[in-house]
């Protein structure tokens, strides 16, 4: 039974890991199409340097990660504090109103905010991801940090000003402290919504300044090269990186909070 | 001197009042718990005298000086949570100096005095932990050193030993005494515990519904107390009801003598007796000493040790209560029938 069950996980999780895993190793492999044995090469990502291309869009998909990530963070934070702290008539309502955009297709989200967007002037290019990506990871930022927020008791900050804090430092003291767990990595997880973004960027990307996935997507139409493995790898490996960093963050979140 | 003072303080959330016009005078470096069940009040009044609730008419003064509109952190006092709300990210020594580091007081001199309150809350050798590396009753000490290390006006303590299991609350009853006599500490700690607020308190306020039901000091509170709920809240007690008649109460067919002051013949009240104030003797065996007496059938008998708890049904199927000091072995089974004697020193006439 034990055997059946640790089986069966195994066949889950290969077929999680396999398509990706064979397009690392063929990232690796000198023959373009393919072909087995594996001939070891680094040829490709040394090709990969010399693609301007795709260095170009890979900088901006940094560029427009950071951004949002700092973005998001602060002004997702600064929402939980007021939901989370807050009293006042229709917070439950402003509680729900952030949920159901998670739930909206990419899709859609893209093309309405191509239509505002063009309609209101602020028109296609990196800012415009920008703001799309933002709005794509303040539900999630949100979240997070109100979770962390709910865990946090509140007679910290009256601990904290009994002893002689002024609000802002038992602010600053106190619960800031406590939540940075819980922003970090809600910044880390609004950084890899928006590096992994494909379907809202494609559609608010001007022609020529792109981001990798969109990027990645053209070079594939035009003709499949090992390059794109290469450069593929290596997005794989910063987002595994910031999800496991992600999920450590908030699970040494939660063990401190059980030990309490 | 008083060192906290309330006087008219309310306080009501939408339709309840939870304090309704309380007045009450803490003393210098005394201890004082004020004593009630859950929506007693007892928890608000703490955070009005702390500042994290402003009541809506009444004024508090500490040391004489009016602080109903002052904010918490002017006051100069020091708290500690049931949840104990030390800061996780800090280490034990971080927290006990953060109060000090508030009133200009830093370095060496900071860590100096924070050292000597972990001593008196005997807990050193610590300074370098953080909060969740200590059990639940290192934790409390920590608590507690960092509330008195700044010498605060008034000491509050909300419940402080209800998260610890019973042998480690006892022992903390200890220190939490010890630890107050030796600073002196105007002290304020709310429990909804009889035995702690007895054991711990030079003196007792009863709070019932937002009010104050009596106050004074635990014996006197004991002996005499006011009202059924003081009676039965502190300690317990046998009522008995009846109607005055000639200066003494007429229970059914039983008269029963009181020494405190009755009201007129005709007037129905209740009497509280102790039970460990009744003696309990076999029908035959002694006569009146002029004291109060009742026939009872023994009802049921639980043995605990150091007392006998008897439940007898009285007159008129009263149901009383007695506790018997295991000395000499005596012990009546169930069915027994008994008499009960008690002094009219023991009988207390209540207000309601």
């Amino acid at each position: 039974m034990r055997t059946l069950g640790i089986g069966w996980l195994m066949v889950v999780v290969g077929f999680l890991y396999l398509p990706i895993s064979v397009m690392m190793l063929m990232s690796f492999n000198a023959s373009p199409f393919y072909t087995l044995p594996i001939e070891w090469t680094g040829h490709w990502f040394a090709q990969l340097a010399q693609n301007e291309r795709l260095l170009d869009a890979g900088r901006n998909s940094l560029l427009v990660a950071t951004v949002t990530a700092v973005i998001a963070t602060i002004c997702g934070t600064t929402a939980a504090l007021v939901l989370g702290r807050g009293t006042f008539r229709g917070k439950r309502l402003f509680q729900i109103l952030l949920l159901p955009p998670m739930a909206i297709p990419w899709l859609i989200i893209g093309t309405a905010m191509l239509v505002f967007f063009h309609w209101s002037g602020i028109g296609r290019g990196l800012h415009a991801m920008i703001l799309g990506h933002v709005a794509l990871s303040l539900p999630y930022v949100v979240l997070v940090v109100g979770t962390g927020i709910q865990t946090l008791k509140p007679e910290l900050e009256e601990a904290a000003m009994s002893l002689g804090s002024t609000p802002a430092h038992a602010f600053f003291a106190v619960t800031l402290p406590g939540l940075m767990q819980s922003i970090i990595a809600a910044g880390l997880f609004a950084f890899a919504v928006s590096l992994d973004q494909f379907v809202v960027s494609y559609f608010l990307a001007k022609p020529g300044v792109t981001t990798l996935p969109v990027e990645i997507y053209s070079s594939i139409r035009k003709g499949f090269t090992p390059e794109i493995n290469a450069i593929s790898t290596l997005l794989l490996g910063v987002s595994m990186v910031l999800v496991l960093a992600f999920a450590w963050l908030s699970n040494l979140g939660s063990a401190a909070h059980e030990r309490r | 001197m008083s060192a906290v003072d309330i006087a008219g303080v309310a306080k009501t959330y939408g339709p309840v009042a939870v304090l309704d016009h309380v007045s009450i005078d803490f003393e210098a470096g005394r201890f004082t718990s004020l004593l009630g069940p859950s929506g007693s009040g007892k928890t608000t009044l703490l955070r009005i005298v702390a500042g994290f609730v402003i009541p809506d008419l009444g004024t508090v003064r500490i040391r004489g000086e009016d602080v109903t509109a002052m904010p918490v952190w002017k006051r100069d006092i020091g708290i500690v949570f049931q949840s104990y709300a030390l800061f996780p990210h800090m280490s034990v020594m971080g927290n006990v100096v953060f109060g000090l580091n508030r009133r200009g007081i830093r370095g060496a001199e900071a860590r100096r005095r924070a050292a000597e309150a972990l001593e008196t809350v005997r807990l050193t050798g610590f300074d370098d932990r953080r909060p969740k590396q200590l059990s639940g009753g290192q934790q409390q000490r920590v608590a507690l050193a960092r509330a008195i290390v700044t010498r605060p006006k008034v000491l509050l303590l909300d419940e402080p030993l209800s998260a610890l299991d019973r042998r480690l609350r006892q022992e903390m009853q200890v220190e939490l005494l010890r630890i107050q006599r030796e600073s002196g500490l105007t002290t304020i700690f709310v429990t909804h515990d009889q035995e702690e607020a007895l054991t711990l308190s030079d003196r007792i306020a009863i709070l019932d519904k937002g009010r104050i039901i009596q106050q004074g000091e635990p014996s006197a509170i004991y002996e005499r107390p006011r009202t059924r709920f003081a009676a039965s809240f502190l300690g317990d007690a046998n009522f008995l009801s009846g109607t005055v008649v000639r200066g003494a109460v007429r229970v059914g067919n039983v008269t029963v003598r009181c020494d405190g002051a009755l009201p007129a013949d005709g007037t129905t009240v209740t009497l509280a007796v102790r039970p460990e104030r009744m003696a309990m003797v076999a029908l035959g065996d002694g006569h009146g000493d002029g004291g109060n007496a009742v026939m009872g059938v023994v009802h049921t008998v639980t043995y605990a040790g150091a007392v006998t708890t008897y439940r007898l049904d009285g007159p008129g199927g009263l149901a009383l209560r007695v506790f018997v000091q295991n000395r000499d072995g005596t012990r009546f089974a169930p069915g027994s029938e008994v008499r009960l004697q008690w002094s009219p020193a023991d009988t207390v006439c209540l207000e309601d």
